[in-house]
């Protein structure tokens, strides 16, 4: 067995300007550079992308789901952020 | 936990999945339900890696260019799959080390279909039309189920798959087509490859040990039965159009079902090669492991330069 195992990389593609880069999946790679070849072969192997970022996983902080109840309860009684809490007159076709 | 707040968490769970909420990597899960996808996702996984070799035999003797860069691209396809599904698979908390290792010895199953030998051109053909028009039968509905990553990586696999089916299902076209050599050669492989394509689909209904638990997890849309019988139903026509004879004397419409009706499966042959005494078991494990030890080496190397890399950088850096 190796000593070292390639770590493991997120994939973001881009699928054409004007689009964000979406999460596409993960791959292992020795390196940055290699991981973003790998990508190319693994994910747009149909034109699926005009750019590809990879970031290795392990630098990536996630939010856990068992606390989205405080984490995103704040927003859950904000209903004056929503356009629809405003009353308006009938006449106002547009705003 | 105490076994209550863990049952009330499972109930929270299964309603989850009836409203047919996806359940993503980080949330909680029932043990069982991680264990059976690491499982079902695996196996899946190793089809793909090994589906290679039995195509990989033909892509030097492939009679034309055109024929060539199709097989080659359907073949980097199937590596693409099983990559993507290992890399779901791990976001359950197993390595990919983990995964290699228990197929490699032999721990993990991977589709039986893959330990019978390719022995002609023909073969080719079969296995697009038959063994990838059942694989996407097995799949179309995974798209759907329940554990995120596996969906996500099934819609990509989906797409990709059809390709494949029409590109086998034109060898056969063009075989049948050809001189009588041709046409007998597309018949052998018909006869080969039917019955093993039905085996596919899984055990009959009666002895399938996961059927249950799976219909709840989604993992798992129709019964193996009823993807027998639309497999077979779909497939009949397509080989009547082609003039080519399905082996198996006793289909036959069945106007009041509006489905064939078909003859018995050998199952005894389905487990002997399930327990590992099919035609080629030996030699495909033999080829995968091969592949893993011989390419150490080159894992090992790409790991140094990027490391020696990453220092060099470092030191011009300071």
């Amino acid at each position: 067995m190796s000593t070292k195992n390639w770590p493991l990389w997120e994939i973001f593609v881009r699928s054409k300007n004007g689009l964000e880069h979406r999460h596409f999946g993960s791959l292992h790679a020795a390196d940055a550079e290699m991981a973003l070849e790998n990508a190319r072969d693994v994910y747009t192997r149909r034109n699926e992308g005009v750019s590809i970022w990879v970031v290795e996983s392990k630098h990536i902080t996630a939010s856990n789901p068992e606390n989205n109840g405080e984490l995103f309860e704040p927003a859950q009684d904000k209903v004056y952020r929503h356009p629809t809490f405003y009353d308006l007159p009938d006449e106002v076709k547009h705003m | 936990m105490s076994e209550e707040q863990i049952k009330n968490l499972e109930k929270q769970f299964d309603e989850r999945i009836a409203r047919d909420e996806k359940i993503e990597p980080k949330d909680w899960m029932p043990e069982k339900y991680r264990k059976t996808h690491i499982r079902q996702m695996s196996q899946h996984a190793h089809s793909e890696i090994v589906g290679m070799l039995p195509e990989g035999n033909w892509i030097t003797r492939a009679p034309s260019l055109r024929r060539k860069v199709a097989l080659l691209a359907k073949v980097q396809d199937e590596a693409g799959h099983g990559l993507y599904l290992y890399s779901a698979t791990e976001t359950l908390g197993v390595s990919r080390d983990e995964l290699y290792e228990q197929l490699h010895t032999g721990k993990a199953k991977y589709s039986s279909i893959f330990n019978y030998p390719t022995v002609t051109w023909a073969d080719m053909g079969a296995i697009g039309w038959l063994v990838d028009g059942a694989a996407i039968i097995n799949q179309v509905p995974l798209c759907n189920t329940s554990y995120g990553p596996y969906a996500r990586a099934m819609i990509r696999v989906c797409k990709e798959e059809s390709f494949h089916q029409r590109q086998g299902y034109e060898i056969m076209i063009k075989l049948a087509n050809g001189t009588p050599e041709q046409k007998e050669m597309a018949q052998d492989a018909l006869n080969r490859w039917w019955w093993p394509s039905l085996m596919m689909l899984g055990p009959t209904d009666d002895v399938s040990v996961h059927t249950e638990q799976s219909m709840k997890w989604k993992l798992k849309r129709k019964s193996n039965d009823d993807l027998r019988q639309q497999f077979i139903d779909q497939t009949v026509p397509q080989a009547d159009l082609i003039g080519l004879t399905i082996p198996d004397p006793d289909l036959k419409w069945n106007d009041e079902r509006g489905s064939y009706d078909f003859g018995d499966i050998d199952w005894d042959e389905f487990w002997q090669v399930v327990k590992g005494h099919g035609p080629c078991n030996k030699e495909r494990m033999k080829a995968r492991v091969g592949a893993w030890e011989e390419g150490e080496w080159v894992r090992d190397a790409a790991m140094a330069h990027a490391e020696k890399k990453k220092e060099r950088n470092q030191k011009q850096a300071v």
